[in-house]
């Protein structure tokens, strides 16, 4: 007796290496039961790269009224308060230290993680102050929102980047938590790096605003 | 619930929704259509380029309506054929490259002359003013059309929103400016048969549209922005200026009246208008 | 993969406060956005049927309106300023609030898991939060038919400056301001969703299921998300510079010069058409997130009911993908005659009809997958065949919208209001409706009454047809839209009979609703128990019970082998076969499949 096939209409796949296993969240493999492979990245990690998107595009959408705002018969550019300058170096420095939180994390060093993220989230807390500032230096120069149409840019794209930036913060200091009550340094990492991804774009995208304010 | 009467065959629902399709859709569809032609449909057309547009508003409705009868009658005939019956089974198709290339290629071949035609008659639209052209200005506002001529010496005087008197001073015309002393500000535009016409259009408040029906003209009127339109009205009568962008609780009231008439009842009302300046218009 | 003994017991131990409020079960939270969502659709659609008493029977009265909307009916008649918030909100709560909410947050999130073979999304608690910015949003948006000035005037689309200066009409006053406010909740509730939507079909497949094995559903549900992330944020940015431009005096949008209701407005060097571009940058995609879910479900659908494989697989993944990159590239075709450059204008004809080469060999397909078909017709399939005929209209009737030149007669007429009533209201809701008949039994365990559906169906499909077929005629005479009577125009005055008519369809097309309304109560508490998989269908929801339990596939999650559309494959036993089963049967000693025992 023949052996019952059962057939298919799927076309057959091209030679190659096995299906993707079951794909589960990298941190919690629930079972030792079937032999899982971890996927290739934490879904912590696709989902930053998502959200980086969509705030890149939300800049996107503010940058092209910058330009067209810009274009127009009354456009002024203000000066801005010089402690931007020193925000601004107080932001890389967190970056570093982050930066240098995943190098030695990956080394092994778990305190080092712990202290460069403590020194981050410090770093980055100092920043906000630095903004607060230097939005009080441009009222106290009397420029306001509605002073001209640069000012009001200015304000809008500090202020919707500070606000991300609280958002870093905070997860910042979920990463501390974390980083603290981890036992490992890839335990604290697999929350550190998704955050300090989405810190550096923060970052990054702080240079852009800057560099836009000031410049264009 | 309580146990429901059996369904209806799968063949009989499959007759009767077949039939829907075709009797409601295509036949009554196109019946309608007929009918509608006489009873709403476009106004009779009066502009040079409202006959281009209707041109390409009945070759789309053609091509469409094709389209329209063709696939309705197939999905009815699938859909009154194919019902479920007996044991057979469906049969086994479910890829075809030709087919998917042909009716990739038909309808991009009949777009591309669509939108090749479409082109050619927004460029006429959109193409420079004929040199013998008159110009005004129209502005829409909340709830209503104002329209400028610039007078005897060609030239529109300085406006400026601060001087805005409703009744005194509509437009908002600059007195200490000599150009604006001759211009006409009149909530009734009158043009020429058949001679070429520009109108650049403003906004006192928020968007209105500037909309004629006969002349297929629509041209939205944007606070800020001077848009500039032309197009030669080709039969005299009284028409009807339209807004057709949401501007308000009075959108609905914004009719503007415009005339149609011969160079010689033109120039006979022309020169019974009075500049804005003296009087407040009629 | 395993759950442990543990686990399962910790789910019964969660409040219920915590299972079925703040659930982080997608499950529960899918429900929970489709039932919203329909709730939402009784409020559109009654603000639907007074815009129709005022259109159809404009200058009559009505008393008993207006003892239920005291503040928008003088005299028992309705007010000016209250139909242009009525206009507004119908549109804006019948496309954010209850077809993006119903078919992406209601059928994405019930279905992804189940259908990839997951046990849940990628993040749960994410998913709880997006759910639940719905409902403040909800009364957030409502609440502005209560403040002075009621609701916004200014339509769905909100042009500035009518929305951003208080004087230019009642409802630009706090009514616009809660509008702009409820509309950034849900954006950010959308996007929380797409995250998640599109982290979890990456990463949660089960084992076997390729990108190009995952139902058509899925696929739909995941394009539409990578299309809400990059779209909506644009929105946002737009809502944002609004809400400034009327709160803190910028001028992102409103230019200089304005008088209006008497005074000068201090505002200057905005562009009210920087606010039209952000908008449709949005908006235009937006039409295609309202329309992908469907036409991943009625692919779906049509597949299960005509017991054959969808038709060209391939390409409705291709196209799917085709036309979401294109929406991103059409929007100016809301602007032809907006004062935009016509060059541009030209540019985004071009575009406007290349996208409607996919959506036909879309619609090509669908009709040969009932070719040679062995048709069922439930009313799931009954809805999904509508589908297919709604989107042939008023897929058509754009491609007169697409060309410019003839744009210029029919922008902002009921052509338009016809065109996207065909797209949106009739097909988008045909594949809401279709989903609900099709995954009733696998929701709640039960069926719903098939009559009912069928009856429903009838005046439904009829219904819809001449209610908003003839619309089409109005705008051909040249009827605008939003306009709350058409008595001031000698070209209009012949649309008495037309607009009565259509008014009269829309009410018992709105009454009939009522027949869905009850089937899907009644059957939740009264349906017959559904078995696992009463469509004999293929896809991984159907292998598991119904309702599936917390986890959603027991102890060990599904391992897929085939693709999802093995319906009436020759030589096999059944007319279709699952995705969970083997090309071959396992071998097993002295089985049916060791070939020395036989």
């Amino acid at each position: 007796m023949a052996v019952p096939q059962a057939p298919t209409l799927e076309k057959p796949p091209p030679p190659r290496g096995p299906n993707r296993p079951n794909g589960e969240d990298g941190g919690h493999p629930r079972d030792g039961g079937d032999a899982m492979v971890r996927p290739p990245l934490p879904s912590a990690r696709i989902a930053v790269w998502l959200l980086v998107g969509a705030i890149t595009i939300l800049f996107a959408a503010f940058t092209s009224t910058y330009l067209a705002r810009r274009g127009e018969a009354d456009w002024r550019v203000g000066p801005l308060p010089s402690i931007l300058w020193l925000n601004t170096l107080v932001l890389l420095l967190s970056s570093a230290s982050l930066y240098w939180a995943r190098h030695r994390g990956r080394r092994g060093h778990l305190d080092d993680v712990r202290m460069g993220v403590a020194v981050a989230t410090a770093l980055g807390v100092l920043f906000l102050m630095g903004q607060v500032a230097a939005w009080r230096q441009l009222v106290a120069a009397g420029i306001y929102l509605t002073t001209n149409p640069h000012s009001a840019f200015f304000y809008l794209l500090t202020g919707t980047h500070a606000v991300h930036l609280v958002g870093g913060v905070a997860a910042l200091g979920y990463a501390l938590r974390a980083a603290r009550r981890a036992t490992n340094p890839a335990r604290a990492l697999e929350v550190v790096e998704p955050v300090a991804t989405y810190w550096h774009f923060v970052d990054g995208l702080w240079l852009y605003l800057f560099g836009i304010l000031f410049w264009l | 619930m309580a146990a429901a009467p059996p369904p209806p065959d799968a063949r009989t629902t499959g007759r009767q929704f077949g039939a829907l399709i075709f009797g409601m859709i295509v036949v009554g569809g196109v019946v309608l259509t007929l009918v509608a032609r006489n009873l709403w449909w476009l106004p009779p057309v009066a502009s040079a380029h409202g006959l281009e547009v209707d041109r390409l508003f009945y070759t789309t409705l053609v091509v469409t309506g094709i389209v329209f009868v063709g696939v309705h009658a197939l999905l009815a005939f699938f859909v009154w054929r194919y019902g479920a019956r007996g044991g057979e089974r469906a049969a086994y198709w479910h890829e075809d490259r030709t087919l998917e290339l042909t009716y990739t290629l038909v309808p991009a071949a009949i777009l591309v002359s669509l939108v090749s035609m479409g082109a050619v008659v927004w460029s006429r639209v959109h193409s420079a003013p004929p040199p013998n052209a008159e110009v005004i200005e129209v502005r829409g506002e909340q709830f209503g059309w104002v329209a400028r001529y610039p007078g005897p010496d060609g030239v529109f005087g300085r406006i400026y929103p601060e001087l805005i008197n409703t009744i005194k001073n509509p437009m908002g015309l600059d007195p200490a400016d000599p150009a604006g002393a001759d211009d006409i500000v009149t909530r009734e535009v009158h043009l020429v048969v058949n001679k070429p016409i520009r109108i650049r259009l403003r906004s006192k408040d928020v968007i209105h549209s500037f909309f004629i029906p006969a002349f297929r003209v629509k041209q939205d009127a944007v606070p800020g922005m001077t848009v500039e339109i032309w197009f030669i009205p080709t039969k005299e009568g009284d028409y009807e200026i339209a807004c057709a962008e949401l501007c308000g609780v009075g959108h609905y009231i914004m009719r503007g009246k415009l005339k149609v008439e011969t160079q010689a009842a033109f120039d006979a009302w022309y020169a019974q208008q009075p500049p804005a300046l003296a009087q407040p218009p009629k | 993969m395993t759950i442990t003994h543990h686990e399962v017991h910790a789910d019964h131990q969660l409040s219920f406060v915590r299972r079925y409020i703040f659930s982080q079960d997608h499950k529960i939270i899918g429900i929970q956005y489709l039932m919203t969502s329909f709730v939402m659709a009784l409020v559109g659609g009654l603000l639907a049927m007074l815009i129709r008493l005022q259109v159809g029977f404009p200058g009559a009265r009505w008393p008993l309106a207006g003892l239920l909307f005291p503040g928008g009916f003088s005299g028992g008649a309705i007010k000016p300023d209250f139909y242009l918030s009525v206009v507004t909100m119908h549109g804006t709560i019948m496309i954010f609030f209850v077809l993006t909410t119903s078919l992406s947050g209601g059928f994405g999130n019930f279905l992804i898991p189940l259908q990839i073979g997951a046990r849940d999304m990628a993040f749960p608690f994410l998913n709880m939060l997006s759910y639940w910015l719905y409902p403040p949003a909800i009364l957030i948006l409502l609440a502005s038919f209560f403040v002075a000035g009621g609701a916004p005037n200014s339509g769905w689309t909100a042009y500035v400056p009518l929305s951003a200066l208080k004087e230019a009409a009642p409802g630009s006053g706090l009514g616009q301001t809660l509008w702009l406010i409820a509309l950034a909740m849900l954006i950010v509730a959308f996007l929380f969703g797409s995250l998640n939507y599109i982290t979890t079909i990456f990463q949660m497949r089960t084992r076997g299921m390729s990108m190009m094995r995952m139902p058509l559903t899925i696929w739909a549900m995941f394009v539409t998300a990578i299309l809400m992330l990059l779209a909506f944020p644009v929105l946002f940015a737009a809502v944002i510079m609004l809400l400034f431009d009327r709160l803190a005096g910028t001028s992102f949008f409103v230019p200089s010069g304005l008088v209006v209701g008497g005074q000068l407005i201090s505002h200057s060097g905005g562009n009210p058409l920087l606010w039209q571009h952000l908008f449709w940058f949005l908006g235009h995609p937006e039409v295609y997130v309202l329309i992908l879910p469907p036409m991943g479900i009625v692919s779906e659908i049509l597949a299960t009911q005509a017991r054959k494989p969808i038709f060209g697989y391939r390409y409705m993944v291709g196209s799917m993908v085709a036309i979401a990159g294109l929406s991103f590239l059409v929007w100016g075709h809301h602007m032809y005659v907006s004062g935009m450059h016509p060059l541009v204008g030209a540019a985004f004809m071009a575009t406007t009809l290349v996208i409607a080469i996919p959506s036909a060999i879309k619609t090509f397909n669908w009709v040969a997958t009932l070719w040679r078909a062995r048709i069922r017709f439930s009313p799931a399939m009954l809805f999904a065949i509508g589908f297919v005929s709604l989107f042939v209209t008023g897929g058509l009737t754009g491609i007169f919208l697409g060309s410019p030149p003839v744009d210029i007669y029919l922008h902002d007429t009921y052509f338009v209001v016809a065109h996207f009533h065909f797209v949106m209201a009739s097909a988008a809701l045909f594949g809401l409706f279709a989903g609900t008949y099709h995954w009733f039994p696998k929701m709640f365990g039960r069926m719903m009454d098939e009559r009912l559906g069928r009856i429903h169906f009838w005046l439904t499909f009829v219904g819809i047809y001449a209610t908003f077929f003839p619309m089409h005629f109005a705008g051909v005479a040249g009827m605008m839209r939003r306009i709350y009577s058409t008595s001031l125009y000698a070209h209009l005055q012949g649309l008495g009979v037309l607009n009565m008519f259509i008014s009269l369809a829309a009410f018992g097309l709105g009454l009939a609703q009522l027949i869905f309304a009850y089937n899907f109560l009644v059957s939740l508490f009264r349906g017959q128990k559904a078995e696992a998989n009463p469509w004999e269908a293929t896809t991984l929801e159907w292998q598991t019970s119904s309702p599936p339990p917390h986890g959603n596939f027991g102890d060990t999650l599904p391992t897929v082998y085939r693709w999802p559309y093995d319906y009436s494959v020759p030589d096999a036993p059944r007319d279709y076969i699952p995705q969970t089963v083997p090309p071959t049967p396992l071998p097993v000693q002295g089985g049916a499949g060791d070939p020395g025992a036989q």
